[in-house]
């Protein structure tokens, strides 16, 4: 590992003990909700952290069509994986935060409803990567990729049309109705503490995907060189 | 041959096979009845209440069915290595894709015409609604799930396990059309609200997909 990787990992491991601490002692209790609001702090972050890792499998699904770059294809396969960790956390502690606080598990609602199929797709993605066989493997994945990046805001559209016609069961609630100042402050140093292991994980995922590529290439050339014996 | 005279060529090709064969139609038919029945065992509703399930059990019966045919699409295109052929010859990748798009979209609305007194028996159903705005609705909502599903078939066949891979990647791209499908039915069907957002939206999502099919169709055709 070369000796910057490292020193992101140390910052990142030092950023993400200061932004617990943030989250878990400095930040007020809510008056409401009391301290199973904090699950914010992690669950606002990773959502975060999974938009942005589906947003650059779709740039590099793109370039890859485009350039047909290896390189690209790693980074769509190592986002995409990340991704759906990330939107898994998020579907974990949503339900959890949302039981104690709105009284059921889950709703169908848009924002819920569409995280879900983000994560079908993205799931179905995965799938495909493991069933096709080869070099077009590639091209395969990354037409997938578009599809599903094109079918979000639909969704979302359709979904929130879906429940604005009946009444929702989710009562207020939300970041959208005002943070505390100390709250914004655990917030965001817990974005960038994700945002930072975010990267990490798709560096890492992603190295390990180009060295699966050569190994790969390898046994298709042993194989090639022992048929020519 | 031009575009229009290749779509031509392949679509009358496919109709002549299925012509004779009825493969396809036949199993979907079949299909989907086993779905009705066994839904109505599962659910044993009362007329009240299938009127209010009815749009969606319609729209899950031709989803699956669909899937059963959608699978053999390029299935015949393997044989003789035709789809090769086709690789290399001059011919534009999309006229094939619309011309076996356009197969398949004429079966499942045989299909559907074919299912539709059989709904009208077992659940008792009725419209309450206008008539043209269910035939509008079917018409939309099969091409959604058809152009998705040629495509993904065409991509499918190129995976492991064929017949298990299209459903995986088309149900969760489908589920916005389903959605519309399902509830612009049950407007209908109920004569309650008004069905013309789910019917935009529908012409939406076909308009964008049929785009992005056309475009990355021959990215999968010619995938290595």
């Amino acid at each position: 590992m070369k000796p910057v990787s490292v020193l992101f990992i140390v910052f990142t491991l030092a950023l993400l003990g200061f932004s617990t601490y943030q989250a878990l002692v400095v930040a007020p209790t809510e008056q409401t909700m009391g301290e199973v609001q904090r699950i914010f702090y992690y669950h606002a972050p990773t959502a975060w952290v999974a938009g942005l890792c589906f947003f650059a499998n779709f740039l590099a699904s793109v370039a890859y069509l485009l350039r047909r770059n290896s390189n690209a294809d790693a980074l769509a396969a190592a986002s995409a994986e990340v991704g759906v960790v990330f939107c898994t956390i998020v579907l974990i502690t949503g339900p959890i935060w949302a039981r104690p606080v709105w009284g059921i598990w889950w709703t169908w609602d848009a924002r819920l409803t569409t995280t879900l199929v983000l994560w079908l797709i993205y799931v179905g993605y995965l799938i495909l990567r493991r069933f096709a066989t080869g070099s077009q493997t590639q091209t395969l994945a990354a037409v997938v990729a578009i599809f599903g990046f094109v079918d979000v805001p639909i969704v979302y559209m359709s979904i929130r049309w879906f429940r604005t016609q009946h009444p929702s069961p989710v009562i207020g609630g939300g970041e959208n109705s005002g943070l505390d100042p100390a709250m914004w402050h655990a917030f965001l140093w817990n974005l960038l503490a994700f945002t930072c292991v975010g990267i990490i994980f798709v560096t890492a995922r992603y190295r390990l995907q180009k060295l699966e590529d050569q190994v790969e290439a390898e046994h298709a050339r042993l194989a090639l060189e022992r048929s020519m014996r | 041959m031009s575009a229009f005279g290749v779509t031509r060529t392949t679509l009358v090709k496919d109709l002549r096979m299925e012509w004779r064969s009825k493969d396809a139609i036949n199993s979907m038919l079949f299909f989907s009845l086993l779905v009705v029945v066994i839904f109505s065992f599962a659910f044993n509703p009362t007329a009240e209440e299938s009127r209010v399930i009815a749009g969606g059990l319609i729209w899950v019966a031709v989803l699956f069915a669909a899937v059963v045919a959608l699978n053999q699409t390029w299935a015949h295109e393997l044989r003789n290595q035709v789809l090769d052929a086709y690789r290399v010859s001059p011919a534009p990748p999309n006229a094939l894709f619309l011309a076996k798009a356009l197969g398949n979209f004429l079966f499942v609305v045989i299909l559907e015409a074919l299912m539709a007194p059989l709904f009208v028996v077992f659940y008792q159903l009725r419209s309450v609604g206008p008539l043209w705005q269910l035939v509008v609705v079917t018409l939309l909502g099969t091409w959604a799930l058809v152009v998705n599903g040629t495509f993904f078939a065409a991509l499918s066949i190129r995976t492991r396990s064929r017949e298990i891979m299209l459903p995986l990647i088309l149900f969760p791209i489908s589920i916005p059309a389903v959605l519309a499908m399902v509830d612009a039915t049950t407007t209908i069907l109920s004569g309650e609200g008004t069905p013309e957002f789910w019917m935009k939206m529908l012409l939406v999502y076909d308009v964008v997909f049929t785009m992005v099919c056309l475009l990355l169709f021959e990215s999968v055709l010619n995938a290595e």
